[in-house]
């Protein structure tokens, strides 16, 4: 099934003017031993008026960092942002963002966070507090006023971010996963409203910006979904979603559209067919394997309720049954896919006989299993254990890996890639680490009585 | 309610006035110190007002110094090293140095020992709390700072409404302890004489020495009371609504129980003169302000002209001149030591690491065991904690001369006596911070000592030493730098006319000043800062690293 559509072109005859275009947009940190590391791959991406846009990715993907080269907060490496034709230069002048955390000042009370972006924008005493109590109002927290932003709810502190960015009444409003600190019910509403606040139409702003990791959200608010991918951030879809709003998670077609992001975001690393702006997908080159996130223990869980349900299952209706998101459920999937242990195809998931092995295994045959399958598979696990082997006293300290990761990886990612990579040899007892002296090593032979009364640790 | 207030206000301006008139007097020779109890509260007026010069000083300072640092990467490296080595150095080591520099440079007698007092409370002071605003700012969620810019806030903007507030916090409880350490600087720099040279200052810490000198119970008596009611009384004050204030600026996001109040932050709240001030000239003051800052247009953040970066190479260059040329001509000056000197000063230095080493371990032999006590008993500790806080304010240096009056008479000489004054001024710390520990200590920790009936050594080694390890060492690292600076006046004392001294680094940089050699006192203030430096880098940085990461209980 193809939604992939060219926006609005197929609709209207002409062009709309974009508002904000990113043309090959680029995020890099040069190495100094010539290597880059790319956070985002060149791409393009334009947003036009009158659309509720949703970047929708797994984390890692650049979302938030390309959220914040299209605003101006960042500089992108390579590329241009261009607002209404002219390229930028600092922060925009009529955007707005919400963010994630709420962004509110502790010490100020709500009227005096809402009244803050008027204040730096010169606006009279009197001015401040009658826009600041009419937008106050339109987001239901009329009364509120002179509360400190700790004696609110989640809710209602995301409803003064609301006013905050709309009381200066910005040409795009930008959010920053603004849902995802907040408890379920409290998110629906919020959503509701928002989509209330947009089809008033009495604001001036013309397009909304948002960016989730949650696919249920971005279909059920965007216009426009923009899926990307990871390693390096790239464009693996963007499709217009034709359904009427209010729009009805239980309806056929939303379920289609949903399995379809599911397909393409379980889809193996670079497929440029899917992608729409077509030479950004180029630049994603064979890169140094990446090990997904997930715990020994999390994969293990997933391959015993694979194997209940017959063997194979729908990623999507997987993520609904263990209300996973994105996030947790894809690290999932792709480690025990990088064990062998399940097989992904057209957005479902198999079980393979040596997963199925696995999940009805005794717990210590299990490691043993996770263990062969690993030393094969696992480029990161066999340089270890090798590395460690070619030294006489097994052991080798933690700088030594880190200097090797760092050259593909960013910091943060090459300590996360260690800890995983600990994680997984420890189970798999392939090797152990020191955290006080910072030291992998490869312990000694347990002498065989003990073995026999060792037992397994889940981790 | 108002009346208060307003009385206050005229009291400030009266103050201002008299301390003016004062300083700018016909110079006097030698100060005479009356011992009538009628005379305290004169001097207390003065110690307080130096105080609070010289934390006015050092706070405009602070947030300069920290908010420079934190935004200029390049000299951010260089600052932060300059800071952790000044706050290091014990200040006192300085004061005869000083004190004599100040005294040659202003025609005014007066005015030249009272600038060097302040300047060295403000040494004292203004180092921890840059360190603490500088280390808020780069605390600033990252979120909030975001907000701040895509807002177009003005610089001046974020600064009154994230910066300073961020900092709030830390600023205040800073303030208490660089307070607390400046009465400890003011105390000795108030009661110092050299030899024939009289540097004493009209004051508490004056009154205090003359009346132990003299032998004046009475008045001794009323000097300790006058000390206590002073720093009981800017406790209630100033520091308890403070930290009330301070509450307003906590990042936390759902209100907590653990709320301060204070009686005298509710009276400043309600005074209707205050908000009639505020709305008549500061708000708009303020407006305007922002007005201004919205006209121009936002900076861009462009590459520092050739011009900056040509004025700031050769701002560079004149600083690295002056600091060879000091070098240099400090080398000169050493050129004069005999390596005998060189022995005995090291070996002095050796004696009085001793002492500071054996006033450590003499106060953790009784504040740890004490303070876990007190921290594993609820009730004892609201008691205690107060009294603590309150003895641990009063400065050991004015009770110093009291001190010695008592251990003259037992028959002891100043080598007991420098480590008891050692002990005075600096056990507090160590008490405190045990307790504070002591009662983090997650009681499921405990718990798990009752159930596996754990003995009380065990309970200790694998309970309680570790859990209160990273308290202990802030305590001792406190501990250890005050010890060292009290050492300057502790093994050398001019009390009732003659001279007690002790064989020691602290006695050595005194007398040295008191013979007039600059090369010596040159030599031994530079191994005192080398040796406080070093063993804060060789020995405490560990074991603070070692606190943050093996020893840190997550919540």
């Amino acid at each position: 099934m193809n939604l992939v559509w060219r926006g609005s072109i197929a609709i209207m005859g002409s062009v709309p003017e974009p508002l904000i275009e990113a043309r090959q947009v680029e995020k890099f940190y040069e190495q100094p031993s010539d290597n880059r590391i790319q956070v985002i791959a060149p791409l393009d991406l334009a947003v036009y008026p009158g659309e509720i846009l949703t970047l929708l990715g797994p984390s890692g993907s650049g979302k938030s960092t390309l959220l914040r080269i299209l605003t101006g907060l960042s500089a992108a490496s390579a590329g241009q942002v261009l607002w209404h034709g002219s390229p930028i230069n600092g922060p925009c002048e009529n955007v707005s963002i919400v963010f994630q955390s709420f962004a509110l000042f502790p010490w100020l009370t709500v009227l005096e966070n809402v009244e803050a972006p008027l204040k730096a924008r010169g606006v009279s005493e009197a001015g401040r507090a009658a826009r600041s109590f009419k937008m106050l109002d339109s987001v239901g927290l009329d009364g509120f006023e002179n509360a400190y932003p700790k004696e609110l709810s989640g809710g209602m502190k995301q409803r003064v971010g609301f006013a905050r960015a709309l009381v200066v009444e910005p040409e795009v409003l930008f959010m920053d996963e603004p849902f995802s600190a907040l408890d379920v019910l409290t998110a629906e509403n919020l959503r509701s409203e928002l989509l209330e606040l947009w089809e008033d139409k009495k604001m001036p702003t013309r397009a909304v910006f948002i960016v989730t990791h949650n696919i249920e959200e971005a279909v059920l608010l965007g216009d426009r979904v923009v899926v990307l991918g990871k390693n390096p951030g790239r464009i693996r879809t963007d499709f217009r979603v034709d359904l009427p709003r209010p729009r009805d998670r239980k309806h056929p077609r939303f379920n289609k559209i949903v399995d379809f992001i599911y397909q393409v975001l379980t889809k193996p690393d670079g497929d440029a067919a899917l992608a729409l702006s077509g030479p950004a997908a180029a630049a994603a080159q064979p890169k140094y394997p990446m090990l997904p996130h997930a715990r020994t223990g999390g994969i293990a869980g997933f391959l015993e309720i694979l194997a209940d349900h017959n063997g194979r299952e729908d990623v999507y209706r997987m993520a609904d049954l263990l209300s996973f998101e994105i996030d947790d459920l894809l690290p999932i999937v792709e480690g025990a896919a990088l064990l062998g242990f399940v097989k992904v195809t057209e957005g479902d998931v198999e079980i393979t006989p040596e997963g199925l092995e696995f999940a009805n295994a005794p717990i210590l045959r299990q490691k043993e299993l996770f263990r062969n399958t690993a030393l094969e598979h696992v480029a990161l696990l066999k340089q270890i254990k090798r590395a460690l082997e070619s030294k006489s006293d097994h052991t080798l300290p933690d700088d030594f890996f880190h200097d090797i990761l760092d050259e593909h990886f960013s910091e943060e990612e090459t300590v996360r890639q260690l800890e995983t990579a600990i994680n997984w040899g420890r189970y798999a007892e392939i090797f152990d680490h020191d955290s006080e002296r910072k030291r992998f090593f490869i312990p000694e032979e347990t002498p065989p009585e003990q073995q026999q009364v060792e037992v397994g640790t889940e981790t | 309610m108002d009346a208060i207030v307003f009385a206050l206000l005229f009291a400030v301006i009266y103050a201002i006035v008299a301390v003016a008139r004062y300083w700018f007097s016909a110079p006097v020779a030698a100060v005479e110190i009356s011992l009538s109890p009628a005379a305290i509260p004169r001097y207390a007026f003065y110690s307080l007002v130096r105080m609070i010069v010289a934390y006015l000083l050092s706070l405009v300072f602070a947030v300069a110094y920290g908010y420079f640092a934190a935004y200029h990467k390049r000299a951010e490296g260089p600052m932060l090293a300059l800071l952790d080595i000044l706050q290091s150095i014990p200040v006192l080591s300085f004061l005869p140095g000083v004190m004599l520099a100040m005294v040659s440079l202003f025609p005014s007698r007066q005015l030249g020992v009272e600038f060097g007092s302040i300047i060295l409370i403000f040494t004292g002071q203004v180092w921890n709390m840059a360190f603490s605003f500088y280390a808020s700012l780069k605390a600033v969620p990252r979120e909030l700072m975001e907000a701040s810019r895509v807002y177009r806030f003005s610089p001046l903007q974020r600064f009154l409404q994230l910066e300073l507030p961020q900092g709030a916090i830390g600023l205040v409880w800073n303030s208490m302890v660089s307070v607390a350490g400046g009465w400890f600087f003011l105390m000795a720099c108030e009661m110092f004489v050299l030899g024939k040279r009289d540097f004493r200052l009209p004051g508490l810490g004056s009154y205090l020495q003359s009346a132990a000198s003299a032998g004046d119970t009475a008045a001794i008596t009323w000097g300790i009371a006058a000390m206590i009611g002073v720093v009981v009384l800017i406790d209630q004050l100033v520091w308890r609504p403070a930290i009330a204030w301070s509450d307003k600026f906590k990042l936390e996001q759902v209100e907590s129980s653990g709320a301060h109040s204070s009686g005298v932050l509710n009276l400043l709240r309600k005074s209707p003169l205050l908000s009639r001030l505020r709305d008549g000239i500061t708000t708009p003051l303020m407006e305007r302000f922002y007005l201004s800052a919205a006209r121009e247009k936002p900076e861009v953040k462009s590459a520092p002209s050739n011009w900056q970066r040509a004025f700031l190479v050769l701002a560079g260059l004149v600083a690295l001149l002056f600091i060879l040329h000091g070098v240099f001509q400090g080398l000169l000056v050493l050129r004069a030591i005999t390596p005998a000197e060189i022995v005995t000063t090291l070996e002095s230095a050796g004696a009085t690491f001793l002492r500071v080493l054996a006033a450590l371990v003499i106060a953790s032999a009784w504040t740890i065991p004490a303070g876990v006590a007190i921290g594993f008993n609820p009730r004892l500790a609201r008691v205690a904690q107060p009294l603590a806080q309150i003895a641990a304010s009063v400065p050991a240096t004015a009770l110093f001369p009291v001190l010695l009056l008592g251990l003259v008479s037992l028959g002891g000489g100043l080598n007991t006596g420098s480590i008891l004054l050692m002990l005075l001024g600096t056990q507090w710390y160590i008490l405190f911070n045990v307790i504070a520990g002591a009662i983090a200590i997650p009681s499921e920790f405990r718990e798990v000592a009752d159930i596996f009936r754990f003995g009380q050594i065990e309970r200790w080694r694998t309970v309680i030493l570790p859990a209160i390890f990273p308290y202990l060492i802030t305590g001792l690292v406190t501990a250890s730098g005050g010890a060292w600076n009290a050492s300057i006046v502790a093994e050398y004392f001019h009390f009732k006319g003659q001279v007690l001294s002790t064989f020691g680094l602290g006695a050595e940089i005194s007398s040295a000043t008191d013979a007039g050699n600059f090369a010596l006192l040159l030599l031994s203030t530079i191994v005192m800062a080398t040796l406080v430096v070093s063993v804060n880098r060789l020995v405490w940085r560990p074991l603070y690293r070692r606190a943050e990461t093996r020893y840190r209980i997550e919540a």
